[in-house]
């Protein structure tokens, strides 16, 4: 993090944690920090998608209330608090929440080093998930030539639903069910991806911050130990990326938003 | 595809804003929304076939799964319990040897639970294929099996089943105040849009849906915001628990709802509005419609409108489809759009930015109704009752342990104990009173003596009251499970965070609760509180927070002695292994305080041992030499 | 190492349903042991092979719960312990046996026992003194109260080392980017 980046004159500033971060109007809270340099941990926040603050992950207090820093647009004079213990812990908690309904086996999942749930985890000092593992059922699909579906480690984020209908335009992915049972499904109405129009080379592909979407037969291709956020924490993989100095490699950065 | 399809799309003029009526039509057509039916949906709609399947499955009144074909649904508010619910529907499981939620084998009947269904003055209640049947006693669910039996249509039942009951045992302002159709109108015209809104503003008119918005205020914002067209809403969703004030006031005073619809419409500059009606309250229907029509006949609604040129404004009804969240003004429009029911980002707001991304406001039942008085009688005679904060009167749907249940109008302002003595409860013996159904206040009898109104106890219309005889543990269980099941599952917080409250409140009812899980049950409530990403999650821990802090005694009663138990039955976790192995021996069992069984070892297992034949994969093992 | 106590702190340690990659991890702190055993003393433990958890100041327990006897030992060294620590993604969350949980542990009997491939004249072992497998496979904080988590699939030597030298000098242990890892 920088707080001496040089400041574009005439531009307004909100405060953060006491920093003064300009702002573009019609930005939000969260690009003008990342933008400024200081990172907040977020998950379905992705900088080439319209945010729809569903995780709350990057949840900041603005004069005094809490609210998702992704969706809220950044206004003059504005007071945001983000590295406080309350905060951190409040996220803690969430990212616990995430781990607590889905099944997440890190070592024996492919993106284990470059999976944004893990690293923003390990930025939050997440030692377990507290809470009793909820261990839903949620079948594989390896229906499709090239690609592998484990929903297991959907952590609902929507970003390959939106990716998938934005800029692919092909609807591959929709949400179905609510509460506790809200789930991924696919549009086939074998409900299979091998039915879908899904290609390995779409927008959808990429954009998955955990390990869901996976290419067939391009397994650990990186070895444990030496991915991305291996190498550094995410708060300042995320920064680095944004100012055009990539950390880690180029495959785990494909598409980004990791 | 199949005809009655193509009747529906084309009624619907393939118009993909109107899935989820469509759902709703189709459903009662032909009773399941199978994997065929919703391509053939999509297709027909030009919509993506997942996110037709994403929104069948995101409301409970489509299934999406075989269900029977009857399909009787118990309300499982907590005064339905109070009232016997559970045994009459164990006795109906019985009639019919079936398991909540199973489909009987002649795929006959299938037996479930819903969210409160807003009888609670008449409970327990059910819907049986969407109709409700209230007043159930032993007889009535004899009765009941017995026509399920006999397989006739529901439509052809003996009506008198059917009959829904108006109990209103308190009016003021608007329930006592005489009124003709046309009135309002006539009066409307008399102030202009501007004066309309002026009216209401000085009355200091607030949403009674719960948030308490001034309506002035909102009125003038829509009236002001640029939009290709306006909209008015009319929430009748009355989703929270314990409230049924609405359905009330459309079955006695639909008049003056469309009245008032009509007011506001004339005032903001609509030229059409909707009712969103809860599916629970499909028993409405032909009345409304009758209604409607009959008010188009009168010239007060429809094109030109008392006569006047170019008074143009109509009503639709949108039928919601068992989703509590639609209740909230953004989700609620996202329904009226097709959609999943999830609420929006805000800004911008309904009033800028609405239904099909016009300017709309959204009122509450009773805010319309008390608005378009307000411009038939002037914001004097709204000021006549109430608070300086609260003006005017508010409805209570009063239910639980009293003598006298139904809707209670007072000015705002009343205390708690005025209406318990009103309705007939015995003070003495009453140990809470939730007002605003789950998501307002838990009150103990020391607050007995507070304000309803804006400015103490604010209320969003229901008033449960529980005697001491209740397990106030098992209430809040009760309002933690509706929640969970309602939580529309956008956000984190209280997608997850509701689902672990319930089965950290099942673990207390069962006595197997622990202090860690009362210190996780407040850590999850508040930050469900702090981060949730709409009023849903926001409150969905009050009852928590509130029952802990004014009922920690019934709380610490449900805590077994250690500070940690397993958090699943262990010996029940051995169930599936001894079934396979056949094995009934000591080391094949838990025994203790966190196992269902018994708590001494020795009688646990000579129950065990006592069990009946073996099993089927035992038997087949002995068969194996 | 910093500030420690006189007396040697007894330390347990135990594999329920984990593979001992965790304790080969601890063995992994190489000559380091030699400078912790000056410090601490083993109960019962895979090192030791004292086979009863007697009273301790530390519990490690590898692996989670897939059988009932996991559930005895875990319950004998919480009732023993003062700190019960558990390491490891198995012991923390389940971690790969609980990849089996989304199967019917009925199934997994009969196919592995009597209809799996090239299984011939197969029966399910019912043995009494074969413990019966529980339905899932559990984390331990399912069961007992766990003080630490130190998470891993193993947890590196130097994770381990850092969290023992912060626990042994009264620190709460505090692993930091590169130490705490879940694979
Ligand atoms: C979860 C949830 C459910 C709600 N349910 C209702 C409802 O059933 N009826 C209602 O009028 N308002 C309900 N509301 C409040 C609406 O969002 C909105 O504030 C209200 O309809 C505005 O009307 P008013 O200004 O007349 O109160 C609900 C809000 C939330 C967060
Ligand atoms: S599959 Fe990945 S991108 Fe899609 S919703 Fe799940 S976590 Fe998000
Ligand atoms: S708070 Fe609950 S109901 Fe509201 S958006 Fe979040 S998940 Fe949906
Ligand atoms: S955490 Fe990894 S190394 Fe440790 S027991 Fe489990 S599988 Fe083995
Ligand atoms: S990043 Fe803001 S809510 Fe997910």
């Amino acid at each position: 993090m920088s707080d001496k980046l040089p400041q574009p004159a005439g531009l307004p500033i909100f405060l953060l944690d006491g920093h003064e971060i300009p702002f573009q109007p019609g930005q939000t809270v969260m690009q003008a920090a990342l933008e400024a340099g200081f990172y907040i941990p977020h998950l379905c926040f992705h900088e080439e998608f319209k945010p729809h603050g569903s995780c709350k992950v990057c949840t900041v207090k603005v004069n005094g209330r809490t609210v998702a820093s992704c969706t809220t647009a950044a206004a003059a004079d504005l007071d945001v608090e983000s590295e406080t213990s309350e905060l951190r812990d409040l996220r803690k908690t969430l990212v616990q929440f995430l781990f607590t309904e889905g099944n997440h086996f890190c070592p024996s999942c492919e993106q284990s080093g470059n999976c944004k749930l893990q690293a923003v985890a390990y930025e939050l000092d997440v030692l377990s998930a507290h809470f009793n593992p909820i261990f839903p059922d949620r079948p594989l699909d390896a229906s499709h030539p090239d690609v592998l579906l484990d929903f297991n480690r959907c952590i609902l984020c929507e970003l390959c639903i939106r990716a998938s209908s934005e800029v692919d335009g092909k609807d591959v992915f929709a949400l179905a069910g609510r509460g506790i049972t809200k789930h991924l499904i696919v549009n086939a109405e074998s409900g299979r991806l091998a039915d879908t129009k899904l290609a390995v080379n779409d927008k959808a592909m990429s954009v998955c911050p955990v390990g869901v979407i996976q290419r067939k037969r391009r397994g650990f291709a990186v070895p444990i130990g030496q991915r991305t956020y291996d190498q550094k924490p995410i708060s300042e993989v995320t920064i680095s990326r944004l100012q055009g100095h990539p950390i880690g490699h180029a495959e785990d950065q494909e598409g980004d938003g990791r | 595809m199949p005809e009655v399809f193509s009747a529906i799309l084309v009624q619907h003029e393939h118009n993909p804003t109107r899935l989820v009526q469509i759902l709703r039509d189709v459903m009662a057509a032909v009773g399941e929304l199978t994997p065929k039916n919703i391509t053939a949906i999509a297709l027909g709609l030009g919509l993506p076939r997942a996110r037709v399947e994403g929104v069948a499955c995101f409301y409970s009144f489509f299934e999406t799964e075989p269900r029977g074909r009857y399909r009787v649904l118990f309300s499982d508010s907590a005064t339905d319990r109070m009232a016997g619910s559970v045994q009459l529907r164990q006795r109906l499981l019985d009639a019919f040897d079936l398991k909540l939620g199973e489909v009987s084998r002649d795929n006959l009947v299938s037996i479930g639970t819903t969210s409160c269904t807003g009888l609670c003055d008449q409970g327990p209640a059910l819907l049986v294929n969407g109709r409700a049947i209230a007043r159930l006693t032993p007889a009535r669910i004899g009765a009941l099996s017995s026509l399920i039996r006999g397989g006739s249509p529901v439509e052809d039942w003996p009506e008198n089943l059917f009959a829904i009951d108006v109990h209103i045992r308190r009016a003021d302002l608007l329930l006592a105040t005489p009124y003709l159709p046309g009135d309002l109108l006539q009066a409307a015209l008399a102030r202009g849009p501007q004066g309309c809104i002026d009216a209401v503003r000085q009355a200091n008119l607030r949403g009674r849906g719960g948030a308490g918005f001034t309506t002035g205020q909102k009125w003038q914002a829509c009236r002001d915001a640029p939009g290709e067209a306006h909209y008015v809403v009319c929430n009748a969703d009355e989703g929270e628990p314990g409230t049924f004030k609405d359905r009330v006031l459309l079955s006695d005073y639909a008049d003056q709802v469309f009245e008032g619809m009509t007011v506001a419409g004339y005032a903001i500059g609509a030229r059409q509005g909707y009712l969103y009606l809860r599916g629970e309250y499909a028993f409405l229907q032909d009345h409304l419609q009758a209604m409607l029509q009959r008010r188009r006949r009168d010239h007060l609604l429809g094109s030109g409108i008392l006569g006047v040129d170019g008074w143009d404004f109509d009503i639709q009804i949108h039928w919601g489809a068992g989703a509590y969240i639609c209740g909230e003004e953004s989700a609620l429009i996202e329904s009226m759009e097709g959609k999943r029911g999830i609420p929006r980002n805000r800004p911008p707001y309904p009033v800028t930015c609405g239904y099909l991304n016009q300017p709309t406001v959204v009122n509450n039942v009773e805010t319309l109704v008390a608005a378009g008085f307000i411009v038939g009688q002037g914001p004097e005679w709204f000021g006549s009752r109430g608070t300086p904060r609260s003006a005017g009167t508010r409805l209570h749907s009063v239910a639980g342990d009293v003598e006298r249940p139904g809707v209670y109008e007072y000015p705002w302002g009343v205390t708690v104990r005025q209406v318990l003595e009103d309705a007939g409860a015995r003070l003495e013996r009453t140990q809470a009173v939730q007002v605003g159904g789950p998501s307002g206040t838990l009150l103990g009898p020391s607050e007995f003596g507070r304000r309803i109104a804006f400015e103490d106890v604010p209320s969003a219309g229901a008033f449960m009251v529980f005697d001491d005889s209740r397990d106030m543990v098992e209430v809040i269980d009760n309002f933690a499970h509706f929640f969970a099941h309602e939580s529309c599952g956008f956000c984190t917080p209280c997608r997850v965070g509701t689902t672990l409250i319930a089965q950290m409140t099942h673990h207390l009812v069962q006595g197997k609760g622990t202090r860690r899980d009362l210190k996780d049950l407040s850590k999850v409530a508040l930050v469900m509180k702090a981060a949730s990403h709409c009023g849903l999650g926001n409150t969905a821990g009050n009852p928590i927070l509130q029952g802990l802090q004014k009922f920690r005694p019934a709380f610490d009663g449900k805590l077994a002695s250690t500070e940690v138990l397993p958090s699943f039955d262990l010996d029940e976790a051995l169930a599936a292994a001894r079934e396979a192995t056949g094995r009934e021996d000591e080391d094949a069992h838990f025994f203790g305080e966190y196992c269902a069984e018994a708590a001494n070892p020795a009688s646990a297992l000579a129950a065990h041992t006592s069990r009946a034949a073996p099993t089927a994969l035992s038997a087949r093992k002995s068969e194996v030499p | 190492m910093t500030a420690v106590a006189k007396k040697k702190l007894r330390v347990a340690t135990v594999s329920l349903a984990g593979c001992f990659g965790c304790h080969m991890s601890i063995l992994d702190i190489d000559e380091r042991l030699i400078e912790l055993l000056e410090h601490i003393e083993f109960d019962r433990s895979p090192l030791t092979d004292i086979k009863t958890c007697g009273p301790c100041d530390i519990g490690i327990v590898e692996g989670g719960l897939c059988n009932a006897e996991n559930v005895h030992v875990l319950r004998e060294f919480r009732q023993n312990c003062r700190i019960l620590v558990a390491m490891g993604a198995c012991a923390v969350g389940g971690g790969l046996p609980a990849q089996r949980n989304h199967l019917d542990i009925r199934d997994c009997l009969q196919t592995v026992y009597l209809t799996g491939m090239g299984v011939q004249r197969g029966f399910i072992p019912n043995d009494p003194e074969l413990p019966l497998p529980l339905d899932k496979v559990h984390p331990l904080h399912d069961v007992v109260k766990i003080d630490y988590f130190l998470p891993g699939c193993p947890p590196s030597a130097d994770a381990i080392w850092k969290f023992l030298t912060d626990l042994l000098a009264g620190r709460t242990p505090s692993l930091g980017h590169g130490l705490l890892h879940y694979d």
